[in-house]
């Protein structure tokens, strides 16, 4: 058969349904999101989006129990949510393979930290698997099942942006049927209080110690021997920089990272007479041979960011390539809300208010930067609302009058973990205002769906849980849903909550701008009306820009029709039309 | 046979991503070895996207470095001259003839630059207007396609392996759209309109 081209994530979603995986589980994160997605079209599996990571571990750790093989999937910061069940899980084991997939952003493309989950090895004490590219993630993640299963631990299989999202060239297999033994009453194995516990602690030792032999005949671990000069330890996706920038080097490359396969360390050492670890990130293997006791040189490449080539090739002081000058003074091009992305209204009445606005993950998180610059933090998911309601009252103890506090979190990120935060405020007598940002789907990721979306990741119809519900049934008395495209009636409803005390939620309910199925025609300005004031400006709507004399200029073919322009001109001058020749932006 | 490096650069939405896994199907439906690279997330929502394929005999990295490109597509002015640097100095540059305003452009912080199209000239750019072939092939959309035909031009790979793979990538009723699209591009360059 002729080979495949898969992404990174697509041959992990190929490995784990080879392995006979019958329930697939994560959250939504760049760079992992594509991995259940690939794996919910493939037959015989149960995948599903959980509201966080925590959730989707605790319900792989189930299905596992059973005797399930089961898969769960996150981006790095989504496995410190995930935290709390994985830091004993290595205690409880397995019954079904379990494989936990973490995908690390180096480079923080759409990321707010770069962690370097390797750590997570052998701080939970799981052993960690790290593929160079898609044909190996298929392989790996096909046999981390089975490796779970042999040692009684989960797997955690660490990719990397450019594993993830870089294709190459895979050959795909059958799928091979699994199925462990159903559940069996086993206290001493799954019930971890502490009597239990201290056993399982004493037992996990004995299986590090077998997972340390597995790592020493793992064949994902290559050494490759050239000119014995130089001998380069690496792992993952590295490894491909480290052949092209020196082609000449001897490598091992670690296909197990924890436990380290330390006595094929120690022989390729002796091989070469210089050591040194590429590596991306943290300089974990590089620690980790340290502790060893070997003599490794220092990497001059560096540790913020992404590797590459030429970065490899820097710093073994090759010479650089010959370039052309880059072009300078050029317009920055950052990324910017949609035309008519309904959380653009919110943002401008914000903005009016003057209010302090604790942000959180997703699309709106682009309202922090200029035009709009109405958002003042963004931490982590759901971290809006415990930080709104810190800073009012502690603002408020002093009794000084300060701008009010605004927490925005989007309708996934409630779900993954705004809920207990609205839970404290209510309890702790919080005085803040809270907008959910209801867009109807987890847009920045590539529109999931959620728990407020009425529908599942297999498309079946799912219960309409009602947002304005949630908040009332968390105790909330003050709870409006507003539409964002209709400004003054968002502003006007934004006023009242931050006016009333206690705490108060608007839901702001529209579609995502690129789901909104209904075509409105679009606007377009008239020259004679307007008088370049550039409040329509103001908004960032990348549809509309401003011509040599400062009137404003709606490009026809991105404008969606939301209306928010018209309502903030005072002049009337944006109109409607119709669509013109439909030249779109590719495909 | 060493390796090609192809990397397509635009604004996020403009189908970059489509077009490289064309380019990267057509590359593996030859035989080579293929690795392509692409960043999705946050910079989609308008930002500076770019992807790499990359296809030879073998090849490690899926990713390259400033000069490695032995060809630059842009889909806009401002990202050719934004990625121009990632060009080998004899690599052949691509570039659609559409400027596209960035959010500082819009909002008046950044002035529109100028000169683009003769500073991209003096480095050996063709152009071409891939939104005008694409409605000339009468497929608005598949603007991305216009420049993958003007791209085969310069590479190796038989026009009939592009059609067969353009006509599995593309959504059923589009392929005879994108077809189209695909000759308008190739005949663009191969005519000597756009190529230098």
């Amino acid at each position: 058969m002729a080979p495949t081209l898969l992404s990174g994530n697509e041959a992990i979603a190929r490995g784990a349904w080879e392995a006979g995986v019958r329930f697939g589980v994560g959250y939504p994160g760049t760079p992992s999101t594509e991995i259940l997605i690939a794996l919910a079209k493939l037959p015989g599996v149960r995948c599903e989006w959980a509201p966080n990571e925590k959730v989707a571990l605790e319900s792989a750790i189930g299905a596992s129990m059973a005797g399930h093989r089961s898969l769960v999937t996150m981006k790095h910061v989504g496995l410190n949510v995930a935290a709390d069940p994985l830091m004993t899980l290595a205690y409880t084991g397995v019954s079904g393979g379990l494989v936990v997939l973490v995908a690390d952003d180096p480079g923080m493309h759409s990321s707010q930290n770069e962690q370097d989950s390797r750590h997570w090895g052998p701080f939970g004490k799981v052993p960690v698997l790290e593929p160079s590219d898609s044909g190996e993630a298929l392989a790996m993640v096909r046999d981390a099942f089975g490796l779970s299963e042999r040692l009684d631990m989960p797997i955690l299989v660490r990719s990397t942006t450019r594993l993830s999202h870089g294709k190459s060239l895979v050959e795909v297999g059958e799928r091979a049927e699994v199925r462990g033994s159903p559940f069996r009453k086993s206290p001493s194995k799954w019930v971890m209080v502490p009597g239990n516990a201290r056993g399982r602690r004493v037992d996990l030792e004995k299986r590090l110690e077998r997972a340390r032999a597995e790592s020493g005949s793992c064949s994902y671990t290559v050494e490759e021997m050239r000119d014995p000069a130089l001998g380069i330890v690496c792992s993952g996706v590295v490894y491909q920089y480290v052949r092209e920038a020196l082609p000449d080097a001897s490598t091992l490359r670690i296909g197990m990272s924890f436990p380290l396969p330390e006595e094929r360390v120690r022989v390729f050492a002796a091989k070469v007479d210089r050591l040194i670890v590429v590596e991306e990130l943290d300089p974990y293997l590089r620690s980790s041979l340290a502790a060893m006791g070997l003599t490794v040189d220092p990497m001059a490449a560096p540790h913020v960011g992404e590797l590459s080539t030429g970065k490899v090739a820097a710093a073994f002081g090759v010479a650089p390539l010959e370039t052309r000058e880059p072009m300078h003074d050029l317009p920055a091009r950052p990324p910017m809300l949609c035309a008519g992305c309904p959380h653009r209204g919110v943002f401008v009445a914000l903005r009016a208010m003057g209010a302090v606005v604790q942000g959180d993950i997703g699309c709106y998180a682009l309202a922090a930067a200029p035009p709009l610059s109405a958002m003042d933090s963004c931490v982590d998911m759901g971290a809006s609302i415990g930080m709104a309601h810190g800073m009012s009252l502690a603002n408020a103890v002093d009794g000084e009058v300060r701008p009010p506090v605004v927490a925005v979190i989007g309708d996934s990120t409630f779900a993954h973990s705004g809920m207990t935060g609205l839970l404290n405020s209510v309890y702790n007598n919080g005085d803040e205002t809270i907008v959910i940002l209801d867009n109807r789907t987890t847009a920045m990721t590539g529109h999931q769906d959620n728990p407020f979306t009425g529908r599942t990741l297999m498309g079946d119809p799912a219960p309409d849980i009602d947002i304005e519900g949630v908040a009332r049934a968390l105790g909330v008395t003050s709870v409006v849903t507003v539409n964002p495209n209709l400004l003054k009636p968002t502003a006007k409803a934004l006023a009242e909550a931050v006016a009333s005390p206690g705490v108060s939620v608007v839901i702001a309910k529209a579609p995502c701008a690129l789901l909104d199925k209904e075509q409105h025609d679009p606007f377009a300005v008239d020259e004679e009306t307007c008088n370049a004031c550039g409040e329509c400006v103001r908004l960032g709507c990348p549809a509309i820009s401003r011509d040599p004399a400062g009137k404003a200029v709606i490009d026809t073919a991105q404008c969606v029709g939301c209306r928010q322009c018209v309502q903030v001109c005072r002049y009337g001058a944006i109109i409607r039309v119709g669509r013109a020749c439909d030249i779109g932006s590719g495909l | 046979m060493s390796v090609t490096s192809v990397m397509l650069v635009g604004v996020g939405g403009q189908g970059t991503i489509l077009a490289s896994d064309v380019l990267a199907k057509v590359a593996a439906a030859s035989g080579l070895d293929v690795k392509l690279s692409e960043v999705h997330g946050m910079s989609q929502r308008g930002g500076s996207v770019d992807t790499v394929v990359r296809f030879g005999e073998k090849v490690y990295s899926p990713t390259i470095d400033p000069g490695m490109a032995d060809h630059l597509v842009s889909f806009e002015l401002i990202e050719a001259a934004r990625w121009l640097h990632w060009l080998k100095p004899d690599g052949r540059l691509v570039v659609n003839n559409r400027l596209i305003a960035s959010l500082p452009m819009l909002t008046g912080d950044c002035g529109i630059p100028t000169g683009l199209e003769a500073a991209l000239a003096y480095e050996g750019a063709v152009f071409l207007d891939a939104e005008e072939l694409a409605c000339e092939a009468g497929s608005p959309r598949s603007a991305n396609i216009v420049l993958m035909g003007a791209l085969s031009v310069g590479l190796p790979f038989p026009a009939d392996v592009w059609r067969q793979v353009i006509a599995k990538r593309v959504p059923a009723k589009t392929v005879d759209g994108n077809l189209a699209a695909f000759e308008r591009g190739r005949k663009a360059c191969a005519d000597g309109e756009c190529d230098a």
